[in-house]
């Protein structure tokens, strides 16, 4: 049951650590890429939308809400929107879709815009929600003040608990960090370059057991933009439309990181599942993949919810090099936030469109059709099956 | 610093339960749930008689990590964080700070038991090996 919508062009500003820049820059240096690959003007544009709008509840999260942007870029709309509680960072990406497929609008910009490089200081780090405040409120009251203030502690749980059930060791998971970084060598976008070793990996600074240095992404500065066209609208566009074939946003359990009764599986798993009900298509159709990757350890739990191998059985799947450059489903082959730079996962997606508009050279899966995306770790999860005809 | 929770009406037993020594948790009087984080109303049957009560204050280790990343300006590392499911309330599970313990002997299936550190008006939950 495809939705009559479709990815019509993708733009990412030039992103980087602590580049000072504003993040307006970034904004319509991004929003000028995707329109340019979209072959759209400004004044095309009559949808906007974002995730998660304008927020400051760590720094540089999200310094741009529609408001800015709409008055920045001049923009005259017909709908707009900005999704802080919703599946994931995808969130603006599947409401657009609904936009243009109701014809609310006919071309959405959807963006995300971060400055977390930046912004972040040795007092103030990044992504530490609540941070420098008195008292906090809603689901992270009951994880900050325990010091439980960083994802990679509630990520660390979810690892330690699928290392002890499934027999998972930090050498699959630098499978995954290595396989990313070879990825990105050939992406000169990405932020991280150099090589890196499984010996680089393995001897890396521990973070948040068992997850090291190397299994956390890297905060950047940067902003992205993918455009989502009504179908008949889409035709008129540069490049063949990338059809959005099936959305999940199913939640099965309560809104927070360590509540879920098996934490060996997370809100992926229930949101995947779900877009798989909407679609012909099978997990074995897909050619290329974007899976979070805030943190290593949500790329085999992806690799499970999407389908791809079954439960506690990712890590022989990463093992047999099937995610890697060279494998039958390669996954973040622009590096992944963990090598490229974390744009919540619209740099993800930004890759998964540009493989199948075959333009990733040197990185290109030959014949790539499928795409599939999945954004988003813990309680936090979207997914999208993309398609070129 | 330490950030503390803002008390609402539904958490307050939690956070403050400690200063008589007790772990609060909150059941729905309809229907047994142990409901955690707390809620004015129960998620599984909507009854809004929902009453806190004291728990024997021990438990199982689901998980843990172990943070070595000092996040905050002050925080002395490395320490234990785990996933406790709870004696006495079953299917609640409490997020754990770890005290007294070597942060490496953390293991799944560990007894805990736990104490509280008062700061202002909170009095948080810590949690230690039961033996
Ligand atoms: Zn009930």
């Amino acid at each position: 049951m495809t939705l009559s919508a479709a990815i019509t062009g993708v733009g990412m500003s030039d992103i980087g650590r602590k580049t000072g820049r504003p993040a307006m820059l970034h904004l319509a240096e991004a929003a000028r890429r995707a329109l340019e690959c979209a072959g759209l003007t400004r004044d095309d544009i009559d949808g906007i939308s974002t995730y998660p709008g304008k927020a400051d509840n760590s720094p540089g999260m999200s310094p741009l809400g529609t408001g800015e942007v709409r008055n920045a870029l001049g923009l005259r709309t017909r709908w707009h929107s900005a999704v802080p509680d919703g599946p994931s960072q995808m969130a603006p990406i599947q409401v657009a879709a609904m936009a243009v497929a109701t014809g609310q609008a006919r071309h959405v910009l959807c963006f995300r815009a971060l400055t977390e490089s930046s912004s972040q200081t040795a007092t103030q780090r990044a992504s530490i929600p609540g941070a420098g405040r008195a008292r906090l409120g809603g689901w992270y009251s009951y994880l900050v003040p325990a010091n439980a203030m960083s994802a990679s502690n509630w990520a660390g749980w979810m690892a330690q608990r699928y290392f002890h059930e499934f027999g998972m060791t930090r050498e699959h998971l630098g499978l995954v960090a290595t396989g990313q970084r070879a990825f990105a060598q050939a992406n000169p976008s990405a932020v991280m370059r150099t090589s890196l070793t499984m010996d680089d990996y393995l001897g890396a600074r521990m973070i948040s057991s068992p997850l090291g240095l190397f299994d956390c992404d890297v905060p950047i500065d940067g902003a992205c933009v993918v455009i989502v066209s009504a179908a008949d609208a889409a035709k008129d566009c540069a490049k063949a439309p990338l059809t959005i074939e099936a959305m999940g946003a199913a939640l099965g359990s309560q809104e927070t990181w360590d509540q879920r009764a098996d934490l060996t599986t997370m809100g992926a798993h229930d949101s995947a599942a779900d877009m798989w009900k909407r679609t012909d298509l099978k997990p074995a159709d897909v050619d290329v993949l974007g899976l979070y990757d805030g943190f290593s350890i949500f790329v085999p739990f992806w690799l499970e919810a999407m389908g791809l191998c079954g439960h506690g059985e990712a890590k022989d799947f990463i093992a047999e090099g099937n995610i890697g450059p060279g494998g039958r489903f390669p996954v973040n082959t622009g590096g992944g936030q963990l090598s490229g730079g974390r744009l919540h996962g619209f740099g993800l997606l930004h890759e998964v469109c540009t493989q199948l508009w075959g333009q990733a050279s040197g990185r290109q899966v030959d014949g790539a059709k499928v795409g599939a995306c999945g954004m988003g770790g813990g309680f936090i999860a979207g997914s999208m099956l993309l398609r070129r005809d | 610093m330490r950030p503390l929770p803002e008390l609402t009406p539904e958490n307050t037993a939690f956070w403050t339960g400690g200063a008589e020594g007790k772990l609060m948790i909150a059941f729905c009087t309809d229907c047994a749930h142990a409901i955690h984080p707390p809620q004015l109303i129960c998620p599984k049957c909507w009854s809004d008689k929902v009453e806190t009560r004291a728990v024997p204050g021990t438990g199982t280790v689901y998980t843990f990590t172990v943070n070595h990343q000092p996040w905050a300006p002050g925080m002395a590392v490395p320490f234990a964080l785990a996933v406790v499911d709870l004696d006495g309330a079953p299917g609640a599970r409490v997020t754990a700070e770890v005290v007294n313990a070597d942060p490496d002997s953390v293991a799944i299936g560990q007894a805990m038991k736990v104490g509280f550190l008062n700061i202002d008006d909170v009095w948080f939950p810590q949690w230690e090996p039961a033996r």
